[in-house]
Order: structure tokens, then C-alpha cells, then sequence
């Protein structure tokens, strides 16, 4: 194919990629009788949805609680996978290789075979209805991370740790001064994933959540969706809203942090 | 194998792996280098007993059992098991997802790879495109439900506006039955860009003297694209391939959002739209029947394995290794 003909399939493509935002944000923008009409620009303008939604549901108690259970997990999935990796990726001792291959193998594991029973372990400990199990389990290293943070460890220069340990340097000295510096940009490439992933899951939430008081962003949505949707009071100009704030920040946090989440992305790929 | 940018390191990193396994014959593991080894992997090994091994043998003996959370779980051997096989919930759960899985993974990697060959041609100055078709795989899914009831709709939706461009009347994607998983997969087409990118990457690691041999030998486009540019990157269709059938054979999110939840239409479009983990969701959640979502979870793991070990068999015949090959 040519180059020009190239470019231009590129552009449909992008058009038909990119069409379904704009709507998004048009649609948000206009009034109750105009929100399906798909033209481009809203016509009349009724950026009041935006004030309207944010009145009928507490959209600021939903954030706040995304972002605290985002960076929680985040957070969480970031230092332990970093540990965990470390030990598989700088120490040698028997079994290893064994452990290594049961963590690649529960990244097959379909997560629907331990929802139930994970949801009662958390309702034994009487938290079954607190965010605490939207991120907790987090608290100790998640497959995918480790393996892609192990890939990393292995690709540091290995003579600058031997001379560090020659130097009787400590097992944590070495992880906490040298690796975890070294390694940071796959530390933020499971930063940023982990960050989108607890953003955007419904599912922990559906399950676990019960006070709206309580819900996440997406869980809220859905509130929203159920309301306001079809079968509802159809007053999708509030969805709408409600969605558009919900994507904005993910649209954000990729234009931010592109390069991570390509590198993880294209990382994914084990054999 | 790691593919991507980092290929060239990655191999670096498996040399390493080599040397350390070949001095390993030589200097004796020493206790104090095992201990901190296995300090560090505590987390993990925590964490895999706590909510992974310990979890999944429950539910092994849970799915012999009737639980409701009020009262103990009381014993009856396989009776979920039986009672799954004649469900018709789960036969019409199964049939959905099987339907949906069918259509979605092969239509997901043949666009991501033609996305990908399109990038690739692009050369410098893909990077603005990279980002349009990546962008969607950060919506949230329950936006992204909101957004496709919309512009899926039979008489509003700008796909049907876009079809009618072409004098075709599109259907009723929403509330059709015969048309709900369709649009369920023309709808998850919008967030191919992942898999693309990931194509990407490989495509960019076929080495450039392979093709011009092919065009010495005068083979045409289509014909490099068969015999160069496919086993070039089978090792990462077949990577993707198995991993997509993993997850949306556990389709849920998108679906759920729109067809069930609050909304008291459990009817036709319900039904359309029921996938397996929306019926072990309901059953678990919902009716509180935890013993038999166990069961109906066992049922799908072994479903899962035996395609995942065909796919393994298969790949065997087809997929070349880049190792193999020189």
C-alpha cells in the first residue's frame, strides 16, 4: 500500500476510534430533547447536566473514595510485587524455579473460580461490606506484576550487586538502595496499571459494596446508569455526565503516562 | 520469551539466567542466601495459601455442600453438580458465552492485526494514532456500557446512523435478542487497542531481511504477509489468543451494566446477555446458593482448562518459535 493510502485508512480508523468520545462529551452537553440527535456540537449548550448529576448523587463522596482505594491499591500492588520479584529475580536456593512457574501459572487462573470463596473468607473477618477488599489482597504481590518487575530486576546490571554484596552489603540494602531505584520505571508502569485497573473495576464493588456512601466510581455509574438509564427515570443526559467524569481522569492518566502502559502492555507477552 | 521495546535486554536477562544456572553447579546454595530468598517471597506465599490454594479448595468442598451463609453448610455430594447439568439457566449462560467467545476473539485479533500492519506502515508519526486506538481501553467499562446503549440503539445510535450511510437498516442491537451479543461484540472491538499495540511490538521485531528475501523471490504483499510476516508473530497471536478465550469466556462488566442489575428487566434481553459468571454472580450474590456457584465456578475452570490444553496442542503444530527456526 501507499503511504498516502496508508494515512488515510488511519484516519477512518481514528475517526471511528476517537467519534465514540466526542459524542460522549457532546451528548453530555446537551439537553434532555437534543441528547440523541448525534449531532456534533450541542446545540443548545446545557453544561447544567453537570451541576444537575453532581446534585442528585454524591458524585464527590464517589471520587474520593475511588482515589483512596486506587492509590491503596496501588500502592499496595507496587511495593509487594517489588519484593516478591526481587527474591525471585536475586537469589538462588531450591524450589525457586518450581515457585516461580505456580506464580506464571495462577495468571491463568479464571478469578470467577475464587470469587465465592474469597468473599467469605472477607465476610468471616466481618469485612465483607467495607472497601477493605477492593485492595487488601494486594498487600501481597500480584502475578502479573511480579513477573513483569522480575524482568526488570533481571535486566539490571547483575556486577553492580555482586560488588555490593562482596561489600557485605544486606539482602534489604541492596533491595531498598540499589534494585528499587534502578527498577522505578516498572515500578510505574504497575503503578499506573494497577491505579486504572481499581478505577475501573465494577465487579469487587458490586460485590462487596452495599452503602452508597461507600461506592466507587464505576459502582456509583452503575447507581446512576440504573437510575436515570433506560427502565429508569431516561435522563440520559445525567448518565452521560456522570460517565464523562468518570473517563476523564483515565484519559488524563494515560496522556500522562503513555509510555508506561505500552511498556506494560507490550510486556504482557510470556511463553 | 518477553516481547517489546526491551526484547534486546530481556535476552540479556535470560544469558544472565544461564550463567547463574551454569555457576550454580560450582558454589553451593548457601542457607543464609535460601533464607533471605524466601523471606522476600513470604508475601506471595501468604498471599497464594490466604486467597488463592486455600480459597479454591473451599470451594472445592463448598460445591459438595448447600450454603446459604445463615445456616452451616450442609453435605450432598454432587447434587450441584447434577443439578447444573439439566440448569437451564446455566445451558443458556453457556450457549451465550460460547457464542460470544467464538465471534469476539477471532474478530479481536484479526483487527488488532490489521490496526498493527496499518501502524507499522505508518512509520514516524503513528504515535498520535497509537494513542486514539489505545484510549478506549481506559474507559470504565460501566461508561463504556452507557455510552454503547446509546449509540447501539436501533432507532438513535449513530452505528445504525453510520450503517444507514450505506442504505442498510441496522438492527435492534439492544433489545433484539437475536442481535444483543453482536453488539456485545462490535461494542468490545472499541478497545482492541491493547491487543494492536501488542501486535505492534512484534511486528517490529521481524527482521527486515526476511521480507526482502521474500521480495527477491518476488512473493507479493499477500504472500509475504503469509509466509513472513504470520510466522513471524504467531508466537504472539497464539500468546493473545489464549489469554482472550480465558477472559471472555468470564465475560461480565459490560454486560451486567447493561442487561441486569437494579432494572427489573430479567426478560428477553436478560437472557440474551446471560454469560456464565453473570449466572454464577446472580446465583452467589443474589439467591445467597453458595455451594452451587462453587459447583457452577468448578465447571467453568474445567471448561477453561480443557480449551486452554487444546490451544496448547494446537499451537504445538502451528506456532513457530523464533529459537526453532535458524
Amino acid at each position: 500500500m501507499k503511504r498516502v493510502g496508508v494515512w488515510a485508512a488511519l484516519l477512518v480508523v481514528a475517526l471511528a476510534f476517537g467519534y465514540p468520545f466526542w459524542w460522549l462529551v457532546s451528548a453530555s452537553l446537551k439537553d434532555r430533547a437534543h441528547v440523541f440527535d448525534n449531532a456534533l456540537l450541542p446545540r443548545p449548550f446545557s453544561p447544567g447536566n453537570y451541576v444537575e448529576v453532581w446534585r442528585a448523587v454524591p458524585l464527590l463522596t464517589w471520587i474520593g473514595n475511588s482515589v483512596a482505594v486506587g492509590l491503596a491499591a496501588a500502592v499496595a500492588a507496587t511495593a509487594t510485587s517489588a519484593l516478591v520479584a526481587f527474591g525471585f529475580a536475586m537469589f538462588r536456593f531450591p524450589g525457586r524455579n518450581a515457585l516461580f512457574g505456580v506464580v506464571l501459572a495462577t495468571m491463568m487462573l479464571p478469578a470467577a473460580v475464587t470469587m465465592v470463596p474469597v468473599y467469605l473468607e472477607w465476610h468471616a473477618l466481618g469485612l465483607a461490606t467495607t472497601q477493605i477488599p477492593l485492595w487488601a489482597q494486594n498487600l501481597f504481590g500480584s502475578a502479573f506484576y511480579i513477573f513483569l518487575l522480575r524482568q526488570f530486576f533481571l535486566g539490571l546490571p547483575s556486577e553492580v550487586f555482586d560488588a555490593a554484596k562482596v561489600d557485605g552489603a544486606s539482602a534489604w540494602r541492596l533491595f531498598t538502595s540499589m534494585a528499587l531505584p534502578l527498577a522505578k520505571p516498572g515500578l510505574v508502569v504497575v503503578f499506573v496499571f494497577e491505579l486504572k485497573a481499581a478505577w475501573t473495576d465494577l465487579v469487587k464493588p458490586l460485590i462487596y459494596l452495599r452503602e452508597p456512601e461507600l461506592y466507587t466510581l464505576p459502582r456509583g455509574l452503575k447507581a446512576v446508569l440504573d437510575r436515570f438509564g433506560e427502565g429508569g427515570e431516561e435522563q440520559w443526559e445525567l448518565v452521560l455526565a456522570a460517565s464523562a467524569i468518570a473517563t476523564v481522569p483515565m484519559v488524563l492518566l494515560f496522556l500522562v503516562a503513555q509510555r508506561h502502559f505500552v511498556r506494560g502492555t507490550v510486556t504482557q507477552h510470556v511463553e | 520469551m518477553v516481547v517489546g521495546e526491551r526484547g534486546g535486554r530481556a535476552e540479556g536477562a535470560v544469558v544472565v539466567g544461564r550463567a547463574r544456572r551454569a555457576r550454580r553447579g560450582a558454589v553451593t546454595v548457601s542457607g543464609r542466601e535460601a533464607r533471605a530468598g524466601w523471606l522476600f517471597l513470604l508475601p506471595w506465599v501468604i498471599g497464594f495459601v490466604a486467597f488463592t490454594a486455600g480459597p479454591m479448595l473451599f470451594s472445592l468442598w463448598l460445591s459438595l455442600t448447600h450454603y446459604d451463609m445463615l445456616k452451616p453448610p450442609t453435605f450432598v455430594g454432587l447434587d450441584n453438580y447434577r443439578e447444573a447439568l439439566v440448569d437451564e439457566r446455566v445451558g443458556t449462560a453457556l450457549w451465550n458465552t460460547v457464542f460470544f467467545t467464538v465471534l469476539h476473539v477471532p474478530a479481536q485479533i484479526v483487527l488488532a492485526l490489521g490496526l498493527a500492519s496499518l501502524l507499522r506502515r505508518a512509520g514516524r508519526g503513528s504515535g498520535f494514532f497509537r494513542t486514539v486506538l489505545y484510549l478506549p481501553v481506559m474507559t470504565p467499562p460501566v461508561a463504556l456500557a452507557a455510552m454503547f446503549l446509546l449509540l447501539l440503539n436501533g432507532q438513535h445510535g449513530a452505528v445504525n446512523g453510520f450503517l444507514g450511510w450505506f442504505g442498510f437498516q441496522g438492527p435492534n442491537w439492544t433489545t433484539d435478542p437475536v442481535w444483543i451479543k453482536p453488539g456485545l461484540v462490535v461494542m468490545s472491538l472499541w478497545t482492541v487497542g491493547s491487543t494492536a499495540v501488542l501486535y505492534l511490538a512484534a511486528l517490529t521485531r521481524v527482521p527486515v531481511e526476511r521480507y526482502e528475501a521474500a521480495r527477491l523471490d518476488g512473493a507479493s504483499p499477500w504472500r509475504q504477509f503469509w509466509h513472513v510476516t504470520l510466522p513471524g508473530i504467531s508466537g504472539t497471536v497464539y500468546f493473545t489468543a489464549v489469554v482472550n478465550t480465558i477472559a471472555s469466556l468470564q465475560v461480565f462488566t459490560e454486560a451486567y451494566a447493561m442487561f441486569f442489575g437494579a432494572r427489573a428487566k430479567q426478560s428477553a434481553e436478560g437472557d440474551a446477555a446471560l454469560f456464565y459468571v453473570i449466572h454464577l454472580f446472580q446465583e452467589a450474590f443474589g439467591s445467597l446458593r453458595m455451594g452451587y456457584a462453587s459447583a457452577l465456578a468448578w465447571g467453568l475452570f474445567v471448561v477453561i482448562a480443557v480449551i486452554t490444553a487444546v490451544q496448547v496442542r494446537l499451537s504445538r503444530r502451528y506456532v513457530h518459535y523464533e529459537g526453532e527456526r535458524s
